[in-house]
């Protein structure tokens, strides 16, 4: 596995340089009542890094978050901080903050006491609470609503007084749980940005909760995909979409052609089931001259889908496969697609493009 | 919005005039009868005067009356407060065996009549504490009061904690607050005017409650309604107690305007 890219680039001079820690877990189960949310779970996610959790919702990454926060109990396993195990301890005892999903601002209290609270219960000297809430709103560029009431603010203000809350304490590991959820499109866009800025800038661990394979491969110098409680895969977002181990990774992470392990050995000789993804799958006319490092089978478009920058084809193939492909349009904007609706054409693909699924 | 034609606005402004009318004419001749020179109530007045004010000054029935109800009430709501707030924080964070029958038990004392739980009391008392050799007294009427009241409060920072957000106690904890700072800081605060209003309530339902006191008062222990209820059956003293009536009122204003404060206070939350 390539290594990954954990040294945290200070960008600004007067950057707080915070400390940083990793996060292990060692056969972390989790029961409530006869469900089991997390099974066996071993996961090391190391210091400095971007780590996203992946997944659908019951999956068990946000009880795997809340765990390592401590606000549950494991049933069994470990959790190490530091290399210290931290299973016992409360909350207040450990060196994670936390971003929730809604923000959890203190409703009663104005944006400059939400973000002195940690500092404030640490019995911090007046002085220094007042330095540190300035420097950390002046961060998140809120300076402005120190005194409002956080139902005064929008949501992605809250989100940014919700991070700098948790940041003023200099945790060594940030947990995130679905921290932009609840913010429309263009903003959720431009607060990953602002994320990923952040996190370079104070160099510490995030460990981000989400069901948006896009924000997760915007974002992770790491990804682990969950699924029923268990972990399918850990990887750069390079290695799991382009290599998914199991065809629940290949199908959550962006839209996958699965094609089953006889089929495949059939049509490329593999020695199971492949993963082709659209982008990578190519239309051309039925009589056209086939590669011989190319896998290759003739169907019926059955639908065309004009998606802007793309468009995608659903062609049915002769052994009763339905595949995507995927054309950028990037041909003149007058031009119409060069293929229609019930054209007979042949979807092929590099043999080298697809996945071998084990 | 409803449209409403000239003809059903006029029918309508009398409905609402009669029922005012009928609601607080009864207030007004309290007053009124308040500052009546003559003994008994009457209208119109003929004769004004503070006679019955100087008489209600310093009267010690009156103000021995007035401490009992004071404490009485008191002493039921410090107990509603705790056991109530304890109750709702039981009842709406955690599951546990009973929990139905629990909620039940606590609301069931507002429900009862109150002459059953003055019996109830007052047997208890006079025939299983008393023979056991235990004088429970005054302190016996004040947690006879308290079984009602405590509902007041329970159910008022019930539905509360119920509306409330159970991640901010977490990111309190999470940001290095203990139990006891989060209650503090994060969740009292979240309840408080809950807590406040179900105060109120309590303390004003004890301090006019009658009929549960008949029977747990000890003998020569007079709470205000108590004692207003033996002076009106007393011949030529009716004005005393639109005295004692009139103060009551005014004193009932504050509450109210308490309550609509806190409420307001909440709005704007």
């Amino acid at each position: 596995m390539p290594g990954t890219d954990t040294t945290a680039e200070t960008t600004a001079p007067d950057a707080p340089s915070h400390e940083t820690a990793g996060v292990e877990l060692r056969g972390v189960t989790k029961r409530f009542g006869d469900t089991v949310a997390v099974r066996e779970l071993d996961l090391t996610v190391a210091p400095g890094e971007f780590f996203s959790m992946l997944g659908p919702s019951g999956s068990g990454k946000t009880t795997v978050l809340r765990m390592i926060a401590g606000f549950e109990d494991v049933t069994s396993g470990s959790i190490l901080l530091d290399g210290q195990d931290v299973t016992a301890a409360a909350p207040f005892d450990r060196t994670v903050n936390t971003v929730f999903q809604d923000y959890a601002l203190f409703p009663h209290m104005t944006i400059a006491e939400n973000v002195a609270y940690g500092l404030k219960v640490r019995k911090t000297a007046k002085d220094e609470i007042a330095r540190r809430v300035g420097e950390s709103l002046e961060q998140v560029r809120l300076s402005h609503v120190a005194d409002r009431l956080p139902h005064q603010l929008s949501g992605g203000q809250r989100q940014r007084i919700a991070l700098a809350r948790a940041l003023i304490l200099r945790p060594r590991v940030l947990l995130l749980d679905e921290p932009l959820g609840a913010l429309d499109k263009q903003l959720r866009e431009q607060m990953q940005i602002e994320l990923k800025q952040i996190q370079r800038e104070v160099g510490i661990t995030f460990v981000f909760v989400t069901h948006d394979q896009e924000e997760a491969l915007t974002l992770s110098d790491r990804i682990a995909v969950f699924n029923e409680g268990r972990v399918e895969q850990v990887g750069t977002p390079r290695e799991v979409y382009e290599y998914p181990q199991t065809a629940f990774v290949a199908s959550f992470l962006g839209v996958s052609n699965l094609i089953p392990a006889e089929l495949a050995r059939e049509l490329a000789g593999a020695d199971g089931a492949i993963s082709v993804r659209p982008e990578r799958v190519r239309l051309a006319a039925v009589d056209s001259t086939r590669a011989p490092d190319e896998t290759s089978v003739v169907g019926t478009i059955t639908e065309t889908v004009y998606t802007g920058p793309a468009t995608r084809y659903i062609v049915t193939t002769e052994f009763g496969l339905t595949i995507i492909a995927e054309r950028h349009n990037d041909h003149a904007p007058n031009d119409t697609a060069p293929y229609r609706r019930g054209d007979t054409v042949r979807v092929y693909w590099h043999r080298e493009h697809a996945a071998l699924v084990p | 919005m409803l449209r409403l034609g000239r003809s059903s606005k006029i029918v309508l402004g009398v409905i609402v005039g009669i029922v005012l009318v009928f609601m607080y004419v009864p207030l007004a001749l309290v007053v009124l009868n308040a500052f009546n020179s003559s003994r008994i109530a009457s209208f119109p007045v003929t004769e004004f005067s503070l006679r019955w004010w100087e008489v209600a000054a310093v009267s010690e029935p009156i103000r021995a009356a007035v401490l009992n109800s004071v404490i009485v009430g008191l002493g039921a709501t410090v107990i509603a407060l705790i056991l109530g707030t304890l109750s709702a924080f039981a009842l709406s964070r955690f599951r546990f065996y009973g929990k139905q029958t629990v909620n039940l038990l606590i609301v069931l004392p507002i429900a009862l009549p109150g002459v059953v739980t003055g019996v109830a009391f007052s047997n208890t008392f006079n025939s299983i504490l008393e023979p056991a050799g235990i004088q429970i007294g005054y302190f016996g009427m004040i947690v006879a009061h308290a079984t009602f009241c405590i509902v007041m409060v329970f159910n008022n920072v019930f539905a509360r904690l119920r509306r409330m957000n159970p991640n901010l106690q977490e990111a309190s904890m999470d940001l290095g607050a203990g139990i006891g700072q989060t209650f503090r800081l994060v969740t009292f605060p979240q309840f408080r005017t809950a807590f406040a209003a179900g105060g109120l309530l309590a303390f004003a339902l004890s301090f006019d409650e009658v009929v549960v006191t008949i029977f747990t008062a000890p003998p020569g222990v007079d709470t205000l309604p108590l004692w207003i209820l033996n002076t009106m059956a007393r011949p030529n003293e009716g004005n005393l107690v639109n005295v004692v009536a009139t103060v009551l009122i005014l004193l009932s204003l504050i509450p109210v305007y308490i309550s609509q404060r806190l409420s307001r206070a909440e709005e704007d939350e």
